[in-house]
């Protein structure tokens, strides 16, 4: 079969490899018909997340049909399924919790050391990801092995529902819905959101949905700047103004009630600090470029919560602890607990509350993958989301 | 020496385990694992009784042959393609709740272990190994590698992972994409 793979910094190819096939029994093969580039594959893209090795398949956000399933599967062969990111085994006593991107059996035993070493415990299963993250075979293929096939896929039954409207439950909606809730929003909130990528303009949609009163969104690109103006947010360009001064005066001097960073590791911007922080991963002293937590942290209003859904991988200095502590803030963060909110999202996607499809800018056949890291990375303010569509011809980039 | 006995020589309170300890200096090396599995302690200690189970999880045996009811014979890979095989003997053994052996007079690696299965109420069983060794040297000590992979305790914490995940889903977690992948990485 064809697969995007991975082969170093600013080097991924449209490979043949060998077919996937059933190795366990909760097992399910899935042809993939859709599968989109998530905004932390520019991670992998980048060379920033370790543990990669030459010839790694990526891709975790993917949806298609069951085309075989093992005994134990729950799968039928020809049902249409979304499948989650998140690798979950659904008996551990973290799935019990639907604490299911803590899983503890999804991760090969070899690989667990990997993450135990760096954070204490090991990492979750996530499809193309990383060895530290399982080293699982990802879904820019044209084939995938889905482990735990009972736990994870969501099976759309309604068949008029296109994949465009429903790929995105496996990873960046769930993603975005999560990072509204871990920052306890209530009724007449202030909510600020950086950084307004697919996962950023899901959290404003998702703020108030959870009874926002007004959401502050800030980013860059007149483009994202204008999608979350779409939704209802205020907006703020970081590069014509100050952010933390614009902040305080739009609040009245409180600050937001609750902030939510979806930058993560690579933040943009010629600051003082992220010119060092970029000094330090160029010379791999450090990896993670932390400026926009550092503003979050800064901005959010006394007693206020943070919320952390973006993704950082390593350590950092100058974070500002006091802060933190000073101004008795709560932080929450973590990889998404996909399982627990395919339900009620897909019921909200039914139900026409939650619009997922504006964010798609370009569709391209899977052998374009590599063009679409290259113009996805360099041209984020119009490749706001590239879905890769296997089977279709090449070179028929759709918009 | 038991934990209790090990523990009593240092000074002041610390209920840490001695296998953490920072100066004990036991008489042969001494490791411990503990993993936590959400199934009951009988369970999973009827499973771990049957010696011929062990084989599934754990790297590198070749064969456990039961040879009477506390005794087994177990046939492990050693470098050049060559095996090794010893006979190990339960000598304490509390139904549901711990397993004791040791090997037999004249073991090329002498070893000796201990299986726990404490109830952990709502979250399942913590399951504890602690096995103390001869660190041999020479053709043997290649062979304790081999045995081993890296170390003990790290071959020792990935058996439990794989008797977790194999109690718990019913399988043991493999990132290989085929069969034929799966084989060729020897596991």
């Amino acid at each position: 079969m064809k697969a995007i793979t991975w082969h170093g910094k600013h080097d991924v190819r449209c490979d043949t490899v060998d077919d996937p096939a059933i190795v366990n029994p909760r097992d399910a093969i899935i042809r993939v018909t859709s599968t989109a580039i998530c905004g932390s594959d520019l991670h992998l893209y980048d060379g920033y997340i370790p543990t990669m090795q030459k010839g790694d398949i990526l891709g975790h956000e993917f949806m298609g049909e069951v085309v075989e399933a093992g005994p134990k599967s729950s799968l039928n062969t020809g049902q249409r399924v979304v499948v989650p990111f998140t690798i979950s085994c659904g008996s551990c006593y973290h799935c019990s919790k639907t604490q299911y991107s803590a899983c503890e059996n999804a991760n090969p035993a070899d690989n667990q050391d990997i993450g135990r070493e760096g954070y204490g415990h090991p990492m979750p299963g996530l499809f193309g990801y990383s060895h530290m993250t399982g080293g699982y075979a990802g879904g820019q293929a044209e084939y995938v092995r889905v482990p735990f096939s009972d736990v994870g896929p969501l099976v759309i039954p309604d068949e008029s529902i296109p994949d465009d409207k429903v790929l995105f439950l496996s990873d960046i909606l769930p993603t975005g819905w999560m990072a509204a809730e871990n920052a306890e929003i209530e009724p007449g909130d202030t909510v600020a959101v950086w950084g307004c990528g697919p996962v950023g303009l899901f959290a404003v949609q998702s703020a108030f949905l959870m009874g926002a009163e007004r959401v502050i969104a800030i980013d860059h690109f007149p483009h994202r700047l204008e999608l979350a103006r779409k939704f209802g947010a205020e907006t703020v360009n970081f590069e014509e103004s100050k952010v933390y001064e614009a902040l305080m005066e739009m609040t009245g001097g409180i600050g937001p009630d609750a902030a939510i960073d979806c930058v993560g590791l690579e933040a943009h911007g010629a600051f003082a600090d992220n010119i060092i922080d970029q000094i330090k991963a160029s010379t791999f002293l450090g990896t993670d470029r932390i400026h926009a937590i550092r503003q979050v942290i800064l901005a959010t209003r006394k007693g206020g919560r943070v919320s952390m859904p973006a993704v950082y991988g390593g350590f950092v200095d100058k974070f500002p602890l006091g802060a933190l502590m000073e101004k008795g803030l709560t932080l929450k963060t973590g990889q998404t607990h996909v399982q627990r909110y395919l339900q009620p999202l897909y019921a909200a996607i039914a139900e026409d509350k939650i619009d997922s499809t504006f964010l798609i800018s370009h569709r391209m056949a899977l052998e374009d993958g590599p063009l679409g890291y290259q113009k996805f990375h360099d041209e984020q303010d119009s490749y706001t989301k590239i879905v890769l569509k296997p089977g279709q011809a090449a070179g028929a980039t759709a918009a | 020496m038991t934990d209790s006995e090990m523990r009593s020589r240092t000074a002041g309170q610390d209920d840490a385990p001695v296998t953490a300890s920072k100066t004990a200096d036991p008489d042969r090396k001494l490791l411990a694992e503990a993993v936590t599995i959400n199934r009951p302690a009988r369970e999973l200690y009827d499973f771990w009784r049957d010696p011929t189970n062990l084989v599934s999880f754990m790297d590198n045996i070749v064969s456990i042959e039961p040879i009477d009811r506390d005794r087994s014979r177990w046939t492990v890979k050693a470098p050049a393609g060559r095996e090794v095989s010893w006979e190990s003997v339960i000598t304490k053994d509390v139904p549901g709740e711990e397993i004791t052996w040791q090997s037999a007079e004249g073991a090329d690696v002498a070893n000796s272990g201990r299986i726990e299965f404490r109830d952990a109420g709502r979250r399942g069983t913590v399951v504890r190994a602690v096995i103390a060794y001869d660190p041999p040297g020479g053709v043997i000590g290649e062979l304790v590698a081999k045995l081993f992979q890296r170390e003990p305790r790290i071959q020792t914490r990935r058996d439990l992972r794989r008797f977790k995940q194999l109690m718990e889903t019913g399988e043991i977690a493999t990132n290989a994409r085929n069969p034929r992948i799966l084989a060729g990485e020897g596991k």
